[in-house]
Order: structure tokens, then sequence, then C-alpha cells
């Protein structure tokens, strides 16, 4: 299957950076502190920027679902220590409602973009794509580099506008207008807003800069004899993550410069017949349309979870092949689910608007096609139990969370079968239900695919092992917890009781989940601090884990194990190796397992 | 204080986990790597077993606690048949849900590693995949086949004996706007909305069709059994008309109205009863976030019978009628007369509906 591009074209690249890397090998061209550890262009160091840059994020988006969890628990409570860490932001040791909504809309803003996207595939497509395809490094490392500082910036950006007077922006992650747009209708649609959205805008530049990088890097420059059907499945899962953001994010990007004139230019693309009751003032602006911006957004937003699933789906499905001890199944049917999932991706972005109006039957037409990514799915997860199937299972870390990923996400693509259906969505839609379904689905299993990554290549990032024991608890505190959280909130959810509420005391038909709220409140609390340990664990074992001993300590096929133990810039020392076969010769022939580089027997079959 | 002594707690927890787990490291490399991760695969595969068990046990337990709970009767025709579509999904989903996850979990605990076990060479096989790409597929053409089905019922045209009532979104709360005895809405335009006036909707006077509108906050009055559209409409920012008891959701967009139609099926004496709770209320709720008041913008809707129903809208006064007579004390001698006689319309409305 190996097309000439793929042998020839790079080839000559590669020539270059060799005789480039062997003229440097051992001093690493002068590198400073600055130029190693800050402004690094080596795909490895920038991956480990991504990685702990999404790290903090995710604790401090952890940490916001724990205070307003708090307020959802217990409603009726106080804890002054809050007006110590929020001021007037938790007057008398309650969280306002001001204080709450901003709360929810920043946990959502910060775990969907920057940890599940910027955190995930930042840290994944980087490391792995040189790694695994046998490049030196990614096509153009400048761009790469930058592709973190403008996520920084975002990050700088974001997190400034929690610190200003009329706090951050608080109209929920999707942030629709006129909420958005007016600054009298909500404290948090002042500066907030404004700086959420330049705070976005930065992390679209961010994302594009990296996925045009990783596409590049995929389809150009590939070692001698990897093909496209050659390479491992987190490869493909990447690559069609990259082209997903590529293609969506401008279209985000153009619907949040509209808000913005709408916000300051006084401009109508949002706005129509809009009476302010806090100043008691009519609004100039006629004829335009608040569904329109619910159209740019999820033309995005719809992909954008496929952005974070992907990678994790990848991630997954690699190392549930490795510690199976036999080849992935249906290699080709994985990949050819991926480009299904992907090209449907941008065909259903309507189901998150069922109820705004929109013309039931074009309605019916998005039932149809959202409906028909559960087909894919479906071969998905029979595929990866499948591969569970007659193997030889090491349970590892990496592999527990690959299991517990296969587990979430059979749950939570089960009730998108729900969801999807525009008929129950009328019910469903904007309730506690769609917040288990996509926590779980997307949430939860994007960070078991995470978690299930960073134990994976841990080893190869650090050169050490992360502490095994505290591993194992990390895994099965999570996944419980995960379910404990999660799965009861179906309940609440199928009662009608709406998401997004402060409170349900004033509801008779939704306060019987008061005790059910705690308890939820509670299991969130613990699952958060198993968390905290977990990134001790990460911390501790950079400098103090177990060392690695060996290349290749997970006895896997694919070509990052054939590097050092800890790879300079350059990831070979000498030429980069030729690949003659694809990544899941597991249990062939009676061998436990076949590198990629090792040539064809005489007599054996190409997969 | 408590929180100090629970994050002494939480630390001290902590510190202990650290040290078994540093501990557990030595005694692993002391026993060897081989012999450190077959147990730890033991335990692990184990643990899958048992989170297993446990789970299932946890989901209907937890089915068991929250079923009376969660769907109250359907109080509506649409609502009867969204609960129909709802029981068809969770028995499809339901079967694949215990199927797949007793597999996972099965075969991971199963096939755990064994020193006489090799991994089973199997990179595909077209048969299997052709049979869980179709299966799906079928399962799914029922679930859209059914789902379609339902929706164009609901989403259809409401029928010709439809009462009407608009009903409007503001931050935070609801207005009611019923068409009177003419049966037609007055036009509106939202320029003139002025609440110090009571013209909350921004009724255009002029129009003669507005005079008999009856505009009313937060409680609506439903005839049971008699289909009713909503004509929705928000003031500022997107809400969202949520009747839980009715699973019917609409949003409220401002300046594109949207409707809904339904017709419920039981007074709310009828509901008190059945759910033999003496508060019940029929709640209008909103979803869709909509600002720091979106958690208390509740309304509520009265199913009442046909009589009630006729007694009730007779005490209403018409919004002009009290915009009216708020101006009158203050209006110049020589406009009484002709505001006089526009205040009569609504009085001779009311008496008619008698």
């Amino acid at each position: 299957m190996s097309t000439d591009l793929t042998i020839h074209g790079p080839g000559e690249v590669v020539v270059s950076h060799e005789t480039h890397d062997a003229a440097h090998e051992g001093h690493h061209h002068k590198e400073t502190f600055i130029t190693k550890y800050v402004f690094s262009q080596d795909h490895k160091m920038i991956c480990k920027q991504f990685l702990i840059t999404g790290m903090i994020w995710a604790i401090l988006g952890g940490l916001m679902s724990v205070l307003f969890r708090l307020q959802l628990g217990y409603p009726d409570s106080t804890f002054p220590w809050l007006e110590d860490i929020l001021g007037k932001w938790a007057k008398g040791g309650k969280i306002l409602p001001e204080t709450y909504y901003a709360l929810i809309t920043m946990h959502g803003t910060v775990l969907v973009f920057f940890v599940l996207t910027g955190g995930l595939s930042g840290t994944f497509a980087n490391f792995l794509i040189p790694l695994q395809i046998g490049a030196r490094d990614m096509a153009s490392p400048f761009l790469n580099m930058l592709s973190y500082w403008f996520f920084w910036m975002a990050s700088v950006v974001m997190i400034t506008s929690l610190f200003i007077e009329t706090g951050p922006a608080s109209g929920g992650w999707t942030s629709y207008p006129p909420l958005s747009a007016l600054k009298d209708a909500s404290l948090g649609s002042g500066a907030g807003m404004d700086f959420w959205i330049t705070a976005m805008a930065l992390f679209v530049v961010s994302s594009l800069l990296g996925g045009l990088n990783y596409i590049t890097t995929i389809l150009n420059m590939r070692t001698k004899g990897m093909s496209m059907t050659r390479l491992p499945l987190t490869i493909w899962a990447i690559l069609f993550t990259a082209i997903l953001g590529v293609l969506s994010f401008p279209v985000l990007l153009s619907g949040l410069i509209l808000l913005l004139f709408d916000r300051h230019g006084g401009t109508s693309f949002y706005l129509s017949d809009i009476f302010i009751s806090a100043t008691q003032k009519a609004l100039p602006n006629e004829g335009g349309s608040p569904i329109l911006f619910q159209h740019l957004f999820w033309f995005l937003g719809h992909p954008e979870v496929y952005i974070i699933i992907l990678p994790a789906m990848g991630l997954v499905s690699e190392v549930m092949a490795i510690n199976s001890r036999k080849p992935i199944f249906g290699y080709m049917a994985m990949v050819g689910s991926l480009f299904a999932i992907t090209v449907l991706a941008f065909l259903v972005w309507a189901h998150h608007m069922f109820v705004t109006g929109l013309n039931p039957f074009l309605g019916s037409v998005f039932v149809l096609l959202t409906l028909l990514i559960a087909v894919p799915s479906a071969i998905k997860v029979f595929n990866w139990l499948t591969t569970l199937w007659r193997g030889n299972i090491r349970l590892t870390p990496a592999m527990l969370f690959a299991i517990g990923f296969v587990s979430m996400f059979i749950s939570g693509g089960l009730t998108g079968v729900f969801l999807g259906n525009s008929t129950l969505d009328i019910h469903l839609h904007d309730t506690m239900f769609i917040v288990a379904h996509f926590h779980i689905v997307m949430g939860v299993s994007a960070f078991l695919g995470m978690f299930c990554g960073v134990y994976h290549w841990f080893p190869k990032m650090y050169g050490r092992y992360l502490n095994n024991t505290m591993s194992y608890i990390h895994f099965w505190v999570t996944i419980t917890g995960a379910y404990l959280i999660f799965w009861p909130m179906h309940y609440e959810g199928l009662a009608g009781m709406p998401r997004r509420y402060v409170d349900y005391a004033g509801w008779s038909s939704f306060r019987q989940f008061g005790d059910l709220n705690r308890f939820i409140s509670t299991v969130a609390m613990v699952v958060f601090a198993v968390q905290l340990m977990f990134v001790f664990n990460f911390f501790y074992s950079i400098f103090k884990g177990r060392k690695v001993t060996t290349k290749n300590p997970w006895q896997a096929n694919t070509l990052e194990w054939t590097t050092p133990i800890r790879p300079g810039h350059g990831n070979w020392p000498g030429e980069i190796p030729e690949v003659h076969r694809w990544a899941y010769d597991y249990g062939k022939d009676g061998k436990e397992f076949i590198l990629q580089t090792e040539p064809l027997g005489a007599d054996e079959q190409h997969h | 204080m408590s929180t100090i002594f629970l994050f002494a707690i939480l630390l001290l927890g902590f510190v202990i986990t650290f040290q078994i787990a540093k501990a557990s490291e030595y005694v692993g490399i002391l026993k060897g790597e081989k012999k450190n991760n077959e147990q730890n695969n033991r335990i692990n595969g184990f643990l899958m077993i048992v989170f297993l068990v446990l789970g299932l046990i946890g989901v209907y337990w937890c089915n068991e606690l929250f079923k009376g709970k969660i769907l109250g009767k359907a109080a509506s025709d649409h609502g009867e048949k969204i609960d129909s579509m709802l029981y068809i999904t969770i028995a499809i989903t339901g079967i694949v849900f215990f199927i797949t996850q007793i597999l996972l979990f099965w075969f991971s605990f199963k096939y755990q590693y064994s020193e006489k076990r090799k991994g089973y060479y199997f990179p595909h096989n077209n048969k299997l995949e052709m049979i869980w790409t179709v299966v799906p597929a079928i399962a799914l053409t029922v679930l859209v086949g059914f789902g379609l089905m339902y929706w164009f019922q609901i989403t259809g045209e409401a029928p010709k004996n439809a009462m009407q009532i608009e009903i409007t979104g503001k931050q935070f709360s609801w207005i009611m706007r019923y068409p009177g005895a003419d049966g037609v809405f007055g036009k509106k335009y939202y320029k003139n909305i002025n609440d110090a006036e009571n013209n909350a909707l921004g009724l255009i006077w002029d129009d003669p069709n507005t005079h008999d509108d009856i505009v009313v906050g937060t409680t609506m009055y439903l005839v049971v059994n008699q289909p009713v559209k909503l004509i929705i409409n928000s003031r500022d920012v997107i809400h969202d008309v949520g009747l839980v008891a009715f699973r019917m959701k609409m949003d409220a967009v401002p300046g594109t109205p949207t409707t809904m139609w339904f017709t419920p099926k039981y007074t709310t004496d009828e509901m008190k009863k059945m759910t033999a709770n003496p508060d019940f209320e029929y709640e209008i709720s909103c979803d869709q976030i909509c600002g720091k008041g979106h958690y208390s913008m509740r309304g509520v809707v009265k199913v009442v019978s046909q009589e009630e129903f006729i007694l009730w809208r007779a005490k209403q006064v018409s919004n002009y009628a009290q915009v009216m007579k708020d101006k009158l004390p203050a209006t110049a001698a020589d406009s009484v007369r002709t505001t006089a006689v526009k205040v009569d319309l609504p009085v001779k409305f009311v008496a008619s509906t008698k």
C-alpha cells in the first residue's frame, strides 16, 4: 500500500536533518535554559509544556466545579472560608448567583478548550506524531512553538478575566447572545466577555497553527516505508482531529467577531427587538437573529466534541492492542469509522438546536444524520471488545484507563441516542440528563483517554515510571466516582430538572433531589482530591520515579520505542529507522511482538 | 475550625497513601518485576469483576431508589408520546448497555495475563464487522422511525380549535397574553414597552385589537382537554418555556416568535389527587440560561375546566382598560369623554362573557 510519495518524498528532507544532527550530536546546538525549556522548538518539550499547562488548567477548572457543587449540594449552608477566598463574590459565605454562573461558564470553557483540546491534542499530537511516524520534529518547529505560546497568551487573558471587577464571562460556555452581547443584561457580559472573546481568538490561532502543522507533518514527513496504512491509530486519530479543528475553528472565530461587532460596533447580527429591564431601555437594534450565532457556534461546537474524543480513541486503541498482546481488531474499520465520524461531525450541529424554533423538517434531517454517528461508534466499541477477546491482558495503569474509557464511552454514547432523537430532546434538552451525557462521553471519557496516554508514554517522556500503587488508586477511585456522580444525574434529568440552576428549593417539580445533590457533591470532592494525588504522583515521579532501564518497556511495536531512553532533539541519534510492517504485529507467528522496523520474513504475509 | 480539621484529615490520608505507595514500590523491586506485575494483574483483574457486579447491583438499586421520583404521569397527549419513545429507547439502549459492559469487564477479567496463554492473532474478520455495522444500523433505523413519527405529530400544525396564548419571557419572569373575545392579538412593538405605564409587552393602543387583550404575569390558565397553542416571545435575552409535566419545551427568542402546541389531559386538581401531592403545580421553568435570576424564573400553569376558565377570564380586566383607568384621574376634562368610550369596550366584553 505504500505510495511513491511516502518513500521518496520526505527522504531528501530527512537527509539534511541527519547531517545536521550528526554534526551536533552530544552538545545539542548550544541550548540555554530559555531555548531548552521556555522557547523550545523541540516537539517533546512543547508537548510537556502543553501537558503541564493543561494540568494547571484542569486543577483550576476542577476546583471551580467543586465550588459550584458545594452550592448545589449544600444550598442552605454557609461557608465563611469562601468569603475569604472569593471576597464579594461569596458574601456571607454563600456563592452568589452571579458567581455561580461565572463558575459554571469558566468551568466549561476551561475544560472543553484549554484542557481537553489544548491539553490533550497539544500534548499527544506533539509528542507522538514525530516519534511514531519517524520524523526528527514537526514540519515547522517554529510554528509549533508559536502554537504553544498563543495557547499560553490565551490562558493569561482568560485567567486575567477572573480578576476584573465585573468578573469573568458568565453566560455559559456557549455564550449565546443576546445575553453575552448586552452588558446591562448580566454582570459577566461586561469586560469579562471581551476578555473571553480575546482569549478564545488567541486560542483559535494556537489551534490552527498546531493543526496545520500536525496535518503537514503526518502527510509529508513519514519515514521510509511508513505508508498511511502502516500508521498507528493514534496518528490517524490525531490527523482527523486536526482536520476537524482546521475546518471548524475559523467558523467559531467569525461568530465571535460578529459578536464583538454587536457588542461594540452597534451592529445587529444577533440582536433584535430587545428591551432591557434593568435599564428600562429599548435597544435600537432590529432585524438580527440570535439563532445565527447558535449555528456558527455549533458548527464548531459539535466537531469540538470529536476534537476532544478522537485523540482519546486513538490513544486507547494503541494502548489496548499493546497490552492485550494482540493486534487491534479491524484496523481498516477503525480508520474508516474515524473518517466517518469526522465527516458526520460537520453535518449534525443543529441537533443542539431542536427546540430553538428550528424548522421541524430540518430538525428531522439532523436526527437522521446524528443517529448515523452511532454506527461508526458501535463499530469502534465492538472492535475494542474483540481486541480484548482472547488476549493476554496486562492490566497496567494505562490499560485500566483504556478499559475505563471504553466503559464510559459506551455509557455516554448510549445516552447520546436519547438526545439525538428530537422527540426525546424536547423533554431532555437543557436538563441534568444532557449534563450527565456529555460529562460521561466527552468529559470523563476524554480524561480517561488522556490518563491512559500519560501513564503509557510517561516513561518515554521522562525516562521514569509513575508510581503504580497511586496509579491504581487513581484509576479505581476515578471510574467509580465518575459513575457515582453522573449515573444518578440521568435520573434528575429524566425528571426534567433543568441545568444551570443555582438552587432548586423553589420548585415543587425538582426539589425531590436534595439528598442526591449532596451525595453527588461529596463524591465530586473526593474524586477531585484523588486527581490532586495524580498530579502529585506526576511531578514526584518526574524526579524520583523508578528509572526506565530498557528502550521498550511495554514491548510495543511502534517507532518511539526504538529511540534512546531519553531521546534528544532529533529523536534518533543515527539514521531514522525504516518501517517494514504495520504497527500491530502482536502475537503473530508465535512471536510476542514484532517491531515495525523488522523486515518481513521470507514467507511472511503482509497484513 | 471543622474545615481546617477536614483538610488536616485529607492531608494525613494523602501522606499515608503516599507512604504505602512508596513502600509497595520497594517491595515490588525486591520481589522482582515479573512477580510484582503478575500480582498487580491478579488484583486488578479481580477488581474488574467486582466492579462489574457491584456496578450492576448499583444500577438496579439506583433505579429502585429513584423510579418514583422521575417521570410523573405525562399530563399531555404529546407527553405520552414522548414517554413511549423514551421507553422504546431505554429498552434498546439498555440491552446494548448490559451486553457490552458485561463483555468488557468479563473479558478484562477472563483474559488477564497468564504465562500459559498467548494473545490470539486475530487482526480482522469481515463477517463479524459486517454484523456489527448492520445490526446497529437496523436498531437505529427503528429509533429514527419512531422518533420522527412522533416528532412530526408533535411539531405539526396545531388543531383549528386550539386556544391561542402568547407567553413572553423577560429577565426574570413570564408574561401571558390572551387575545380577548375577538380572538385576535393586537399589534405590539418592543419600543412601546413601558413597565412604569403598565405596558409590559409594548402593545399599540391605536390598534383596536389590543383593547381586549388580557395581560397577566406568572400564571397561565388552560382548559383541560382543549388544545392550546403557545406563541412564544422574549423581551430581552433567550429564555425557554419548559413545561416538565407536559414534557414540552421551546425557546423564547427575541425578534423571532416560536410556537408549540399540546393538549393538557388533567386539571391541576386531578393531578394533585393522582400524584397524592396536595402541593402539586404545573410549573413553567426557564430552560435556557438567561442571567443571574435564571434559576428563579418560575411560572405556573393552572389547568381548569371550561367553566372555571370562563369564570376566571370574566374577572380579568384588559391591559388597555387598566392603563386607561390609571390615566383617568390625571387626564384633562375634555379627553375624559373619549377615554371613557374606549374603556367601555372591555367592560362590555366582560359582561358578554358572563
